[in-house]
């Protein structure tokens, strides 16, 4: 992704002399393979520092919550949505900010890459032309389709160009449709599991949870300065690894997510343990976009449906 | 010290005969990736496995334990006396551990056993336990042991350490507790008198296989305050992509640090001692609402300031760490500890730069 990470540096830079911003948010080259590192750039020579491929899947919105400066940030399709869900509630002023678009072409999932390898992966290369990447390690080299390792928000995503940007670093890609991605595929197939079936599924997905949070810091739409699981007055949830305690903090979380969330899977990608939190938060963008035709983070003006009330609300769920 | 041979048929059979005295744990693939677990019976530990993603520590130091309880019954005597609960302590031994994460015991061992202070749950636990280590043949890019007082080889904290040598381990049968155990599976065969050169031998190969390392060398000397200061050439900028998640603390086996709660269910009170984190604003909230590490600049130069210089400076005993590389790894923001080290090792308070190099 040559061509993009050129782009970036070239536009960063002339924000940064023309003083049109105080800094600009983008990634920076990981120490590890498969992981980038979010970074500010203040200065033109620290811009050398920015990078761009199929490793930058964390969320850039959640770095401007609150910030005062006027930023530069480099976005994709889903992190212009949460900027545009920040707009809407109050984070950032959107006169603030200048997005640099990015028509993204999908992160790769490092969980999935990792599982493939045998060894520790020492290196990741990425050809722009097959579309592959190869991973490699002692004594192994493997070579896949970019396709087959995306992460599954990536590969069912039709929000690939920016909504909200100031300038693209490329031409826009071309979005898949909804019936092409079918995004609720797998939620379906939890729909149509038995109570107790879904109840295991449930204890499964969450039975290596260590409350580490990474799901909900890397989120950016988990910015309250006090989250409910860090309450002590009232204590709301204990704070041991009780099942209980666990399933409360994701059942709950996901439902504070519920029209914000744009499914940029930073909450996925950043889990230690490998957790799909998205079974969650899927289910809830789909009750959304079915009940209330809504999907998050397309515009700056419109809240989510449940901070609003309108007399034609559905109301046949409600028993 | 002796050494023996398995063989690996013998192996198997060797841990069934343990059985009756120990609680086996070992490390098994679970769905996606290997974890120390309780083996049942008949479950053989996957001795093929390179490392996990959560430490070894919580056998000794669960990430919630009872520590004391009550009754709640105002009828019972005892009502609302804490007490401490009745637990066995019953032999355990982990095999396959990694050197570097037994080596990690020696360091929590540090906090929870002073002359001021004994922790009665670490150390009964600790105690009750044997180490059966494995060492490393093939380190991972993000392992720097060796350069964090530990090794692919270092026995420093087993009571043995297996060689994997094709068809058979050679087993350095270095304690007492190691003797006992090796004596309990019925393992015996004497490995000759050329196995500890071979032992060395493997041990020189996997240590020139580590690529990655830290510098500490100047941390002791460093200036304390300069480096807490360094706010520009090193906190700032290193704490900027940090989300404040508890990963690097939680996957570490050498972060020790925990809260302690009350819980009742029922009629009965629960004190419960939880993993912490640093890197959580909780962690350091005062009662007046203050908090004095607010940020998470704060937070994350204390997390790498504890590890690289406090405990250097503490202990006189290197960095409060091992090098298993865990936080490396599984930090979802990629901020590595070697690079941090690396900074902190070569910061200039004059010039205020360090420099970087990353592994």
């Amino acid at each position: 992704m040559k061509s993009y990470t050129d782009k970036i540096k070239e536009i960063a830079k002339r924000l940064l002399k023309e003083d049109k911003v105080d800094m600009v948010i983008g990634y920076r080259k990981g120490t590890v393979p498969l992981m980038h590192q979010p970074f500010f750039a203040t200065s033109e020579g620290e811009v050398d520092s920015f990078v761009w491929d199929s490793n930058c899947g964390l969320n850039l919105a959640n770095y401007i919550t609150d910030r005062k400066e006027r930023i530069g940030i480099v976005a994709t399709g889903c992190n212009s949505r949460n900027i545009a869900v920040h707009v809407v509630e109050g984070k950032i002023q959107r006169d603030q900010l200048y997005i640099i678009g990015i028509p993204c072409q999908g992160m790769v999932d490092r969980h999935k890459l990792a599982a493939m390898a045998e060894g520790n992966i020492a290196s990741v290369e990425e050809d722009e032309d097959k579309g592959t990447i190869t991973i490699s390690g002692q004594g192994f080299s493997k070579s896949v389709d970019k396709a087959e390792v995306l992460q599954e928000n990536c590969s069912i995503c039709v929000h690939r160009n920016p909504v909200l940007c100031d300038e693209l670093v490329a031409d826009e890609v071309t979005e898949q449709t909804r019936e092409q991605a079918d995004p609720y595929a797998r939620v379906r197939e939890i729909e149509a599991m038995s109570p107790d079936d879904k109840w295991a599924h449930f204890d499964d997905l969450l039975s290596d949870c260590i409350r580490c949070y990474a799901c909900r810091n890397a989120c950016p739409l988990c910015y309250c300065p006090q989250c409910f699981v860090d309450e002590s007055n009232p204590q709301w949830v204990g704070k041991s690894v009780d099942p209980t305690d666990i399933r409360t903090f994701h059942l709950l979380r996901a439902y504070h997510c519920a029209g914000r969330c744009t499914d940029c899977g930073a909450c996925v990608r950043s889990c230690p343990v490998g957790i799909n939190v998205r079974d969650f938060t899927k289910k809830l963008e789909k009750d959304c976009l079915e009940l209330y035709g809504w999907e998050a983070g397309l515009n700056t003006e419109q809240r989510p449906p449940l901070d609003t009330y309108k007399p034609e609300d559905p109301e046949d769920f409600i028993k | 010290m002796k050494v023996i041979k398995i063989d690996k048929n013998e192996w198997a059979s060797g841990l069934e005969k343990l059985r009756s005295a120990y609680e086996l744990i070992g490390p098994v693939k679970e769905k996606f990736y290997h974890a120390f677990q309780p083996l049942e019976s008949g479950q053989q530990p996957d001795m093929d496995y390179i490392n996990t993603r959560v430490s070894p520590k919580y056998v000794i130091y669960p990430q919630s334990e009872l520590i004391l309880e009550c009754s709640l019954n105002e009828n019972d005597e005892d009502y609302k006396i804490y007490k401490e609960p009745e637990k066995e302590y019953t032999p355990k031994a982990i095999l396959g551990i990694r050197p570097c994460d037994a080596d990690s015991f020696s360091l929590v061992r540090r906090n929870f056993d002073t002359e001021e202070y004994k922790d009665p749950y670490w150390l009964r636990a600790y105690e009750a336990t044997t180490f059966v280590g494995l060492a490393c043949d093939q380190p991972c890019p993000t392992c720097f042991c060796s350069s964090a007082g530990s090794g692919p080889y270092s026995d420093s904290n087993l009571d043995i350490l297996l060689a994997d040598n094709g068809d058979h381990y050679l087993a350095r049968v270095l304690t007492e507790k190691g003797e006992k155990l090796a004596a309990a599976a019925g393992w015996s065969q004497d490995a000759g008198d050329e196995a500890d050169q071979q032992i060395d031998q493997k041990k020189q190969e996997a240590e020139s296989a580590i690529q990655s390392r830290v510098n500490t060398d100047k941390l002791a000397s460093q200036s304390l305050l300069d480096l807490y200061e360094a706010t520009d050439a090193i906190w700032e900028k290193e704490a900027f992509s940090c989300i404040n998640c508890g990963t690097c603390t939680f996957v570490c086996p050498t972060c020790w640090c925990f809260d302690v709660q009350d819980e009742v269910s029922g009629k009965k009170g629960y004190r419960i001692r939880n993993w912490d984190s640093c890197m959580y604003p909780l962690f350091t909230l005062h009662a007046s609402g203050h908090n004095p590490r607010g940020t998470k600049v704060d937070r994350l130069r204390q997390r790498f300031m504890h590890k690289l210089k406090y405990y250097v400076d503490k202990y006189e005993n290197g960095i409060q760490c091992t090098g298993c590389g865990r936080c490396v790894q599984l930090c979802p923001v990629n901020i590595d500890i070697r690079r941090i080290c690396n900074m902190l090792n070569s910061y200039d308070p004059e010039s205020c730069t360090c420099e970087v190099t990353a592994s």
